[in-house]
């Protein structure tokens, strides 16, 4: 038992190493790609634009995503179809915010957003009005999505729907709510959603400056949720969301109630998803609610497949490895770039059950093996 | 809360004039069964006599249509279990063992063992949960009777299946309850770890009040005090295993194809 104790702490602090190089590599990019644009200029190889940093931004909020997805269905065993739902919440919230601080000049030159002059609003909905204040967009962007995850999961686990059943309720959920925010009298624009912002937080938002701000702000929540949630696994909370995942019922008989483990879960998920989408919207510049729409959903969930489900680092991955080659293809092969990326789906999943993250460490542990095993083998010729 | 009509006496449980349909069919059927303090019951029964429903519904995750299933807390309250939910019931004192060994099988059985020990099971409080020396002492010592020391840091999954069904008793052992229910512990064991499953809950006599349903009959004979026979729904007769076993009636209706045996 002690040999196989000390193996097991060596090969664990060998895969936190390798864990921290990792981080620390990405931690240097995401430094590295905001002082590239400001130090360089732009005829220079080094130089990193706007343009780029706010697409790697942009990617950064999905890879936050990306993980409050795989805190529920990787963790917990919750398969949520609709966590674009939070995420474009999240957004519209803080898109409310960038709407009002276009101030007098849209279109219309009204102090109300264009689309409200169009529809012949005469003064702000009184809804609307709070959201002057970017502290108040922000809590809304956390608040609202965790409010609507707190209403439906209290009300799907306690009637214990789960699996394929809770799967598809999600994405009725965000199919219902993209019908609503299509309609032009649910006060958010309708099918155009908000776009043409202006300023945030009193700078000019179509600068490399802001750009360097938002990208920097996406690589710090990025950091923070990736360190939340590694920390929550490894608490007790942790483990009981684990348990739950592969035995509720013995959870539920040891003296736990499943339902308010799930709920927190849920309502923690929804929030961080919030926050990626209200990051999300400054930096792509609109929204509206094709966001919501239930394929956005399931995009989520092949980023966290081909990643790495149940793993910490598999949906950042994911996220960017799906949405690069996405990127990729829509150029090269505009014709057939969905085809590619079904592709790569169905291998992921018929291949590498784990994802790139699964692979990579099968591959490590194979190459430790080969390794630990020639040594061995020479002293027994010797 | 009901009035305390079975205070002086030394019962545990009991379930009054319980009734259970489903769809028309009475799984359990005016079924009336008392459980004293520190007793090791037996309960058999031939397929769909209701034994597992029975555990369902003095566990929660049935309800009774009519009937009482009262718990006679020690303190001399007694609490109607009616209308209580699964967590609810458990933290009262009443540990169920499933059928199928289930545990949590990507945590180590150590991490099994503490999340089956009864602390504060609040949201909140796991959040903020820190092992302490006591913690470690109830895991060790449940270790010991479930003799799996030697693979705590061992994953649940890589378990024997005896190993997994120990596992599971060792995780309601830990809960500290008054009431274990155990249901078919020694399926799919070898004769041997059959026999040390029987030792283990013969250990627990007199320190809870133990439920086990069973089938096999060897089994069965090597724990048995009191036996109780359960037919369509209702108890059909209640006795030691050699009254049991000698019973035209039971024989009739269970021990028929195994009177040789059981002779």
């Amino acid at each position: 038992m002690g040999h196989y104790l000390t193996s097991a702490t060596q090969l664990l602090r060998l895969r936190e190493k390798c864990d921290l190089g990792i981080m620390a590599l990405i931690v240097a990019v995401m430094i590295a790609m905001p002082l590239g644009n400001a130090w360089f200029p732009s005829e220079s190889t080094l130089h990193v634009s706007g343009f780029t940093l706010g697409v790697w931004g942009k990617y950064l909020c999905y890879a936050v995503l990306a993980i409050s997805l795989n805190l529920l269905w990787g963790y917990t065993g919750l398969l949520c179809l609709g966590q674009c739902l939070f995420f474009a919440l999240g957004g519209y919230a803080f898109g409310m915010y960038l709407m009002l601080m276009i101030g007098e000049l849209g279109s219309y030159g009204s102090k109300l957003p264009d689309f409200m002059v169009f529809l012949g609003y005469e003064e702000l909905p009184i809804h609307w009005r709070p959201f002057y204040s970017p502290i108040v967009a922000i809590a809304a962007a956390m608040l609202v999505p965790g409010l609507v995850a707190l209403i439906f999961g209290t009300l799907a686990f306690r009637s214990r729907i789960k699996g394929v059943y809770f799967a598809i309720l999600t994405q009725a959920l965000t199919y219902a709510a993209a019908l609503l925010f299509f309609r032009n009298d649910f006060t958010f624009g309708g099918n155009n959603g908000f776009t043409d912002f202006r300023f945030i937080f009193g700078a000019d938002i179509r600068t490399d400056a802001t750009a360097r701000w938002l990208f920097a702000a996406s690589a710090l929540l990025l950091l923070m949720v990736y360190w939340l949630v590694a920390w929550i696994l490894e608490t007790k909370l942790g483990k009981i969301q684990r348990a739950i995942r592969d035995s509720e019922n013995r959870v539920r008989f040891s003296g736990y109630s499943t339902t308010h483990f799930k709920v927190f879960i849920f309502v923690l998920s929804a929030m961080i998803a919030g926050l990626a989408g209200a990051l999300y919207v400054p930096q792509a510049g609109i929204i509206n609610p094709s966001e919501m729409w239930p394929a956005k959903g399931l995009d989520i969930v092949v980023w966290v497949a081909v990643g790495g489900r149940g793993t910490k680092f598999g949906p950042v991955i994911g996220a960017i490895v799906v949405n690069l080659l996405k990127s990729w293809t829509t150029r090269a092969y505009p014709e057939s770039w969905l085809i590619i990326l079904g592709a790569l789906f169905v291998v992921v999943v018929l291949f590498l059950p784990n994802g790139l993250v699964g692979w990579w460490a099968q591959m490590k542990s194979k190459w430790n093996q080969r390794a630990s095993s020639t040594p061995q083998t020479d002293a027994a010729t010797a | 809360m009901v009035a305390p009509v079975y205070r002086d006496t030394d019962l545990v449980l009991s379930v009054e004039s319980a009734t259970k349909a489903f769809d028309g069919f009475k799984a359990i059927n005016d079924l009336t069964f008392y459980l004293s303090d520190g007793e090791l019951r037996t309960v058999i029964g031939p397929n769909g006599a209701g034994k597992s429903t029975f555990m369902d519904l003095i566990t929660g995750r049935a309800r009774p249509d009519v009937g009482k299933i009262i718990y006679h807390r020690s303190d001399g309250h007694d609490f109607d279990l009616t209308s209580l939910k699964e967590f609810q019931i458990n933290r009262m004192g009443i540990a169920r063992k499933f059928q199928t060994p289930s545990i949590y099988s990507k945590h180590t059985v150590y991490e099994n063992l503490i999340l089956s020990l009864n602390r504060d099971r609040g949201v909140w409080k796991a959040l903020c949960y820190q092992e302490s020396a006591e913690d470690r002492e109830e895991i060790e010592s449940v270790l010991n009777q479930i003799r799996l020391q030697d693979r705590r840091y061992e994953l649940a999954g890589s378990l024997s299946h005896g190993q997994k069904q120990w596992l599971e008793i060792g995780m309601l052992l830990a809960q500290k309850p008054r009431i274990l229910l155990v249901d078919e512990p020694a399926a799919g064991m070898s004769d041997e770890e059959t026999e040390r499953t029987g030792e283990l809950l013969l250990s627990l006599e007199g320190k809870h009040s133990v439920i086990v349903v069973e089938h096999d009959m060897v089994f069965v004979r090597q724990i048995a005090r009191q036996v109780t026979v359960l037919h369509q729904g209702s108890v059909l007769k209640e006795g030691t295993f050699s009254q049991i076993a000698t019973d035209p009636t039971v024989q009739e209706v269970y021990l028929g194809r195994t009177k040789h045996e059981a002779e």
